[in-house]
């Protein structure tokens, strides 16, 4: 094989391959290997806690009838919780990816471009470190806005009425509707709709910021023209510095 | 001219139909121009779902995010993946003078590859993608796409390593081909699947999207170049070092870029340089490679305009070094923070996987079709028909998308409420539609051509009369 012509492109394939997957996707691995890989389980947090309990409450006779009632004891209840809420944030997850959500809503907010102003932190590596973003859900195309800190910022109701009929609430938008995730109405999500709407009210959970409510009411454009005016009132008393001088 | 000669004296060169299946080569094209519409079909429920007149809405099984990744995955798999299938099974034997494996594999071959393209599409239209782009085949027929990748390596493997004498450069292509694309395939789909999450597993994600184009798409449409373009032209390739050039360079280069496709991600950033460095050295090989074929071409100007085939090829390339400046271009930092996440980049793959590497394919469409049914094409000017309407469509699509792109990229930037960036974009979505609809009209001006060329062909029994007769 070493001796013949075809032999050399055979191994020359090899060998460029294992080199580009050494120094690309090796590397990465080796630098996040102390960063360990965190369950569903793990990942319930208190903020989704309090979203999944909210949905019970909210939508009480389809909550009882695809997930169940709770044990009556309040500790037995609060594990029960917690277990349900890690299936529905899978269930969601596996659907977030069947209908191919991630292909017009990515799920990182990069350094430039404002979007720290508009979304809210840049992504870190340890958010990804996890069950759920595995293969991860990065996206390469945004229709609709960034949604990896979605959660808490509108209500579950708010993401029922949008994911049923999409232009009642956003009368422009080329979403398509979801009708299939709720038995004939809104406020009816069955069990893919109230996975679907547990995931996305998990996105961003994690953050300590979360949720948003303190500057929801302010437009991001409102805090640009705050750091522009800001920025030009610094450079008005620094030209009347360097005039002094 | 001597050697051949010789050659010839001392044994008889193998008789092409010995060699070539041809019933295979014509199964593998109708397969692959099948799933070709049915790509359109899913590229059209998307577009029309964008400029919101989509009177499909709210059906489950026509849902456009799912059909969205029927529209991918029917162009790589079902028809890029079978056309080139096709047109391995005509120029391996011929190039080899070898026989490949076994013709009872190579029907199972394409049994098996059919059963995963359609299980790929139904996985699909049910809702279990996996969520790898490009790759979103369900992760129960992996196992088996893999080993159909397998079969079909050892398949053509089998000829090349028989044959002797001096390699030619499409068979340095393929063989590499061989190797990566079932390396891709298994890197792809299994390592972010099962044993890496987070930015580890984007930087393979990255890597997958990039060597599928890059390792398994461009090897096979240059190796198919190198053996078309000098038989059609009926002279050899001008320089050989470029070729060489062409190909080893891409060999180190091209597997290095991956991460390019998440810039700005949580991935390391000198990782980040890495693949924008080493993307930027790939397009001076690309460079080379353009210029050794247009240095071919040199003289036979003529033949852009009067042979097809060669028209298709040609456009083709210009195409391919168009994609690949802009490659150079949108790759660096700079370019990602407007661009990245646009239509800029969608505009780009369509300018990639139509442009060039389908272009190409309904060229050899076009060149083998009438060699194949034993007579001339029904209509020269269906066939000019087809040509024109699909590369001035894709031109149209792939400028106005990018321009698209820009002022998407703006709007963000300029922090906009968000509506606003796709209610500016409603004017180039709608130029879109008409654009995909041109290049719908030059498909099926192929179809109908196709459709009345197979009618004129000789049936066997009046070819076997004919060879008596003679």
């Amino acid at each position: 094989m070493f001796e013949s012509k075809s032999g050399i492109f055979f191994i020359a394939g090899l060998f460029f391959f294992a080199f580009a997957f050494l120094s690309n996707a090796v590397v990465p691995m080796l630098m996040y290997r102390d960063l360990p890989e965190k369950t569903v389980a793990e990942l319930v947090n208190p903020n989704i806690r309090y979203q999944f309990e909210d949905m019970a409450q909210r939508y009480p006779q389809q909550f009882k009838k695809h997930y169940g009632e709770p044990p009556e004891d309040p500790q037995q209840a609060d594990a029960w919780y917690n277990e349900k809420c890690a299936e529905a944030m899978k269930l969601g997850r596996d659907w977030y990816v069947g209908e191919g959500c991630w292909h017009c809503h990515s799920q990182f907010v990069r350094p430039v471009s404002n979007e720290s102003l508009r979304w809210g932190p840049v992504s870190e590596s340890e958010e990804y470190q996890n069950e759920l973003q595995r293969p991860v859900l990065f996206g390469t195309r945004r229709v609709g806005p960034d949604l990896s800190r979605e959660g808490g910022r509108r209500s579950t109701d708010w993401h029922a009425v949008h994911l049923f009929a999409p232009t009642d609430l956003s009368p422009d938008s080329p979403m398509p509707a979801y009708p299939w995730f709720f038995d004939g109405a809104a406020d009816k999500p069955n069990k893919r709709g109230l996975a679907v709407l547990t995931y996305i009210q998990w996105l961003g959970s994690w953050l300590e910021s979360y949720p948003y409510y303190e500057d929801y009411d302010e437009s991001p454009v409102a805090k640009l023209e705050q750091l522009e005016q800001q920025a030009e009132e610094e450079e008005k008393t620094e030209a009347e510095k360097s005039a002094e001088e | 001219m001597s050697d051949v000669a010789v050659a010839t004296d001392q044994e008889e060169i193998p008789k092409h139909g010995e060699l070539v299946d041809e019933r295979l080569v014509k199964w593998y094209f109708l397969a692959a121009l099948t799933y070709f519409f049915i790509s359109l079909a899913g590229g059209f429920l998307m577009a029309f779902q964008l400029i919101r007149h989509n009177s499909l809405d709210g059906i489950e099984l026509l849902s456009p995010g799912r059909w969205r990744m029927v529209h991918t995955n029917a162009i790589a798999y079902g028809f890029l993946a079978n056309a080139f299938l096709g047109m391995l099974h005509w120029v391996i034997p011929r190039l080899t003078l070898q026989k490949v494996l076994d013709k009872r594999l190579s029907m199972f071959i394409f049994v098996a590859w059919q059963v995963v393209v359609v299980s790929t599409a139904v996985g699909l239209i049910l809702g279990h993608a996996q969520a790898v782009e490009w790759g979103e085949t369900p992760v129960w027929i992996d196992p088996l796409a893999l080993v159909g990748l397998l079969l079909v390596a050892i398949n053509f493997m089998s000829p090349i390593v028989k044959m002797e004498g001096p390699l030619y450069v499409s068979l340095w292509y393929f063989t590499a081909a061989f190797v990566w694309t079932f390396l891709t395939y298994a890197m792809g789909n299994f390592v972010p699947q099962y044993y890496v999450s987070g930015s580890s597993a984007g930087a393979v994600g990255g890597l997958f999207i990039h060597d599928l184009v890059g390792l398994f798409v461009t090897p096979l449409g240059w190796g198919m170049m190198y053996y078309f373009v000098p038989i059609l032209l009926k002279k050899p390739v001008w320089s050989h070092g470029l070729s060489l050039v062409g190909f080893w360079g891409l060999a180190f280069f091209y597997p290095l870029q991956g991460i390019h496709h998440f810039l700005y991600t949580p991935i390391p950033m000198f990782l980040q340089y890495g693949a924008v460095m080493s993307t930027i050295a790939v397009e001076l090989v690309v460079l080379t490679v353009v210029i050794n074929f247009f240095g071919t071409l040199w003289g036979d100007g003529k033949e852009f305009w009067e042979n097809i085939p060669i028209r298709w090829f040609y456009t083709g390339m210009v195409y391919y070094a168009m994609t690949c400046f802009q490659c150079a271009l949108q790759v660096t930092l700079t370019f990602q923070q407007l661009i990245q996440f646009t239509d800029w980049v969608v505009g780009h793959a369509h300018l990639v996987m139509f442009g060039v590497f389908s272009m190409w394919l309904m060229g050899v469409m076009t060149y083998l079709f009438p060699r194949l049914l034993k007579t001339d094409w029904y209509s020269r000017s269906l066939c000019e028909w087809h040509f024109w309407l699909s590369a001035v469509g894709l031109l149209v699509m792939a400028g106005d998308l990018t321009l698209a792109g820009l002022f998407q990229g703006w709007s963000w930037m300029g922090m906009m409420e968000w509506n606003h960036s796709y209610n500016i974009s409603q004017p180039f979505w709608v130029t879109r539609i008409f654009a995909a609809l041109t290049i719908l009209g030059g498909q099926l001006c192929f179809l109908w051509n196709l459709y009345k060329t197979w009618q004129l062909a000789p049936t066997e029994a009046e070819l076997s009369q004919a060879t008596a007769a003679v």
